[in-house]
């Protein structure tokens, strides 16, 4: 997997593996003969992020939470150009690497944000930076991608690297069944989304079950039910089967012309094909196992179900689909299918087996995922579910990272993985503690004591008081 | 920071009246690290029962802390708290020894009790719809004492709440309650206890579009009420010109006019919060803040007014209703003298105004001082920490609750639903 592979997946396919846009580049061959391609073999707003260089740093005689399930007290991390090379004891500090002491505070992987609107939904929340719905056009708007609505200068995304965010995932909004595709970003400040765009990272596509598509369309012409909503995904789903069929036969025989290109389709072709994860936002348990179901039907997987209010009522059920579940710590009530919500949820779908992940869905929450984790582990611990931090980190660190399909390169803190880490003012589950250093790709992005290592988007340059 | 609470031992007694005179019950909670539904089931308290809670670290907030204290109540009172206090023969005692004693909670920015789910219109009680200026309205009879939201807050030490209506210009009378009771008299501590309105960008559709019109509204609005105070007869004889609103409502904002009655006004921006200290020098108001986002750059002038402020210390989202939010609001309006109440602004989870306070003390707050506003346990604003026994008036009340049933439901799966 390379670069903006979900884009370029049909011309991978297509040209049997010749990455056209290195073709390009490099051969002079090519660049004489006008390139038999159309826009489905160029690159899709491919990624350019590029780490920003940063000396070795080596934090000290910390608490660390790997995200492995570890808690290693009086332990060190090693970390170079962007790299962690060692977690441990104790670990010898090379010449040209800066020291920091950890001693009383703690250090976990950074925190990643399976589900944000920040950039689509940005402050300071007006029209004009409502991007995040494609309403009320159709139902189904797989067509539309987040990545061309954020907005890089939103000021909430410094609140979000101030919190120790490193990674999040941001959606389309949930008013449509099929809301479009949703894209994981480093939380950096940069000029562009491209620069953001987390490399390698698979697509998500969101989608929603429940009450808000049947109010958004119930007297559009539907969906108005919870009928109409499985019968919209299933036709969406047949339609992107077709689709990939015809592909497919023309893409293995070339004969006759290249079949016609349609976003929609093509979005949820890449579904069916496995290479973009489902981000499945649904609250109540027997939705959430029709949608099972649903995706059993088309042969694909739920990647994570998104607010589940109540996924505890069928844990057993997710661990077995192997299904995680993104989940607020408390919210509940706020509208009828969120009436089941217990502080209880994460801790009864990790006793199950599950695998819950503490999500923000919220430019606030996005700011303190540790507390609201500590939240539902004290929860947890109340009912009699042995829960412990180096468990309870992974809900917003690994676990994160297996949603957005990123697990192999950030979320723990292990010899090899991305250097994306925080370091806090002491146990991150304490309500008094802060991410004082955030690191990201092993640059210090953010220093709590360093005003001059605090972002300030344009936005707020000039008129936000600080 | 403040204090809606007058001393444990004289209930309803306070300085400076108002809105800390109204708010104060008899209410203590006590707390530990494990909580689970130890009290369910206790008996209901019986006239003339006693109570005495000995050991603990007690916090009485009107005063400082007290080790090894004793907390006595009878009839629903507080009778004594100390070092000293003797536990007359016959009380039950409660044991809290290594526990911390406090007052209860107080939310005073929520529509617990007048709103179910949100999405759910016919539960809504807390708006009157095509009226901006709803001075008469009264959420009291909107309450459902049987909302599954009390229950929730009530059992994490929430055990008072002020019950706000919303909207339009002047959006009604708020109601003091506590969180136990089958019917609304049970509940009520005091009706009305504030009058509630907003001048910030949420009002702005009631002034013409522009917050200058509603300023000048609101002017108008107050010098009916004089007026026609003034001119009753004229009014009956209809010798009067046009009022600005029905007289029901202007009548309802006489005793804000006389100053006995609290006017709780929204206002974020810091030229909206200058506005609203302009009006209340003018008309001598009684005047509370509600939201103060950039509050911290006008402490000094809230400080001088005497004006307390109802915050939420989590907000540092920018909007055009205040560019210059500051998670350090509450501590520096508080280093600056104002009284800051900390509040959730928020229903369902009420229950988060210990996290609020936790943070605001992150950010700054000193400790005892947040203690007066949001009071709990063990450190009752730790995550760690809960409600292990909670008492309104007096008694104590079961730790119960829906999602406290549904967690026992499920908590192994497939469910036993017989």
């Amino acid at each position: 997997m390379k670069l903006h592979v979900i884009g370029l997946t049909l011309s991978l396919t297509a040209c049997a593996g010749a990455a056209s846009q290195t073709a390009q580049q490099t051969s002079p061959q090519a660049a004489a003969t006008p390139p038999e391609t159309t826009s489905v073999d160029r690159p899709q707003y491919p990624s350019t992020y590029r780490r920003t260089p940063y000396p070795p740093v080596l934090i000290g005689n910390a608490t660390i939470l790997t995200g492995t399930g570890q808690e290693i007290a009086g332990g060190s991390i090693l970390f170079r150009d962007g790299r962690i090379v060692a977690v441990g004891q104790t670990l010898q500090a090379p010449a040209d690497a800066q020291v920091v002491d950890g001693t009383g505070k703690f250090v976990t992987p950074g925190v990643i944000d399976t589900h944000s609107h920040i950039g689509v939904y940005a402050a300071p929340g007006t029209f004009a930076e409502s991007d995040g719905n494609e309403l009320p056009v159709s139902p189904n708007t797989a067509h539309v991608w987040a990545e061309h609505a954020i907005w890089p200068q939103d000021p909430q995304i410094p609140l979000a690297i101030a919190g120790g965010v490193t990674t999040m995932q941001v959606l389309p909004g949930s008013g449509n069944l099929i809301g479009g595709r949703g894209v994981t970003v480093k939380v950096i400040p940069v000029r562009t989304v491209q620069e953001m765009k987390f490399p390698d990272a698979p697509y998500g596509l969101k989608m929603a079950c429940g009450e808000n598509p049947k109010r958004v369309y119930g007297e559009r012409g539907g969906p108005a039910t919870r009928m109409g909503n499985m019968a919209g995904y299933r036709s969406a789903f047949i339609a992107a089967e077709n689709y990939r069929h015809k592909w497919d036969k023309w893409l293995a025989d070339k004969k006759g012309d290249q079949p016609e290109r349609n976003l929609r389709d093509e979005t949820l072709m890449e579904v069916l094909r496995g290479h973009i994860l489902v981000q499945n936002h649904c609250y109540r348990a027997d939705e959430m196992v029709q949608m099972l179901d649903l995706a059993r039907e088309f042969g694909f997987q739920i990647r994570s179900f998104h607010h589940g209010v109540e996924a505890y009522k069928i844990a057993d059920r997710l661990a077995e689909a192997g299904t995680a579940a993104s989940i607020w710590a408390d919210w509940w009530g706020f509208k009828e299918e969120a009436m089941d919500g217990i502080p209880e949820n994460a801790a009864l779908m990790f006793q199950a087996g599950a695998r819950p992940v503490i999500h923000s869905d919220s430019p606030e929450g996005i700011q303190r995922l540790n507390q609201e984790a500590a939240k539902a582990m004290y929860a947890g611990r109340r009912a009699g579910i042995d829960v412990s931090r180096a468990d309870a980190v992974k809900w917003f660190t690994s676990n994160a990272a297996w949603v957005l399909g990123i697990d192999s390169i950030v979320g723990t803190l292990e010899a090899g993985k991305m250097a994306d880490l925080v370091l806090w003012s002491g146990d991150p589950f304490s309500v008094y503690s802060r991410a004082m250093q955030v690191y990201n790709d092993g640059y210090l992005i953010y220093d709590r004591s360093d005003p001059t290592k605090q972002v300030v988007t344009d936005f707020g340059l000039g008129q936000v008081k600080r | 920071m403040m204090a809606y609470t007058t001393h444990p031992t004289s209930p309803r007694a306070s300085a400076d009246g108002g809105l800390s005179l109204s708010l104060v019950w008899v209410r203590l909670c006590s707390s530990a690290l494990v909580s689970a539904a130890l009290a369910a089931g206790l008996s209901s308290p019986l006239a003339g029962q006693t109570i005495a809670i000995t050991g603990g670290t007690v916090y009485p907030v009107s005063g400082p802390r007290l080790e090894n204290a004793t907390v006595l109540m009878r009839d629903g009172r507080i009778v004594a708290v100390g070092t000293n206090v003797q536990v007359p023969a016959g009380a039950q005692q409660v044991d809290a020894r290594g526990k911390w004693v406090t007052p209860g909670l107080i939310d005073v920015a929520t529509q617990i009790g007048i709103t179910e789910i949100g999405a759910v219109q016919g539960t809504n009680e807390g708006t009157l719809a095509g009226n901006d200026v709803s001075a008469s309205f009264n959420v009291l009879e909107g309450i459902n004492p049987a909302s599954q939201l009390i229950p929730v807050a009530r059992i994490e030490g929430i055990t008072t709440v002020m019950s706000s209506p919303g909207g339009g210009l002047i959006s009604g009378q708020a109601v003091a309650l506590d969180l136990w009771g089958d019917r609304i008299e049970d509940m009520v501590i005091k009706s009305p206890v504030a009058v509630v309105g907003q001048i910030n960008e949420g009002a702005k559709g009631t002034g013409g579009g522009s917050r200058a019109g509603v300023m000048a509204r609101l002017r108008r609005l107050f010098n009916d009420a004089r007026e026609y105070q003034r001119r009753r007869a004229d009014y009956q004889r209809r010798q009067m010109p046009d009022l600005s609103a029905p007289v029901a409502d202007l009548e309802a904002l006489l005793p804000v006019l006389r100053g006995e009655l609290p006017i709780v006004l929204a206002a974020n921006r810091r030229s909206d919060i200058e506005n609203a200290l302009r009006l209340a020098r003018e008309y001598t108001l009684k005047l509370v803040i509600d939201g103060a986002v950039e509050g911290w750059q006008v402490a000094d002038q809230l400080a001088t007014a005497r004006v307390p402020v109802i915050i939420n210390p989590l907000t540092d989202i920018p909007s055009y209703d205040g560019l210059s939010p500051k998670l350090e609001n509450a501590a520096l309006l508080s280093r600056a003298g104002v009284q800051v109440i900390i509040a959730s602004f928020d229903s369902h989870n009420s229950r988060n105004i210990k996290q609020l306070a936790g943070n605001a003390v992150t950010y700054g707050v000193e400790w005892d001082a947040a203690a007066d506003v949001a009071v709990w346990s063990g450190d009752p604003f730790e995550f760690s920490s809960a409600a292990e026994k909670v008492f309104i008036r007096g008694m104590e009340v079961p730790l119960t609750s829906r999602q406290r049933d549904l967690l026992r439901r499920y908590k192994s799966l497939p469910p036993k639903y017989q």
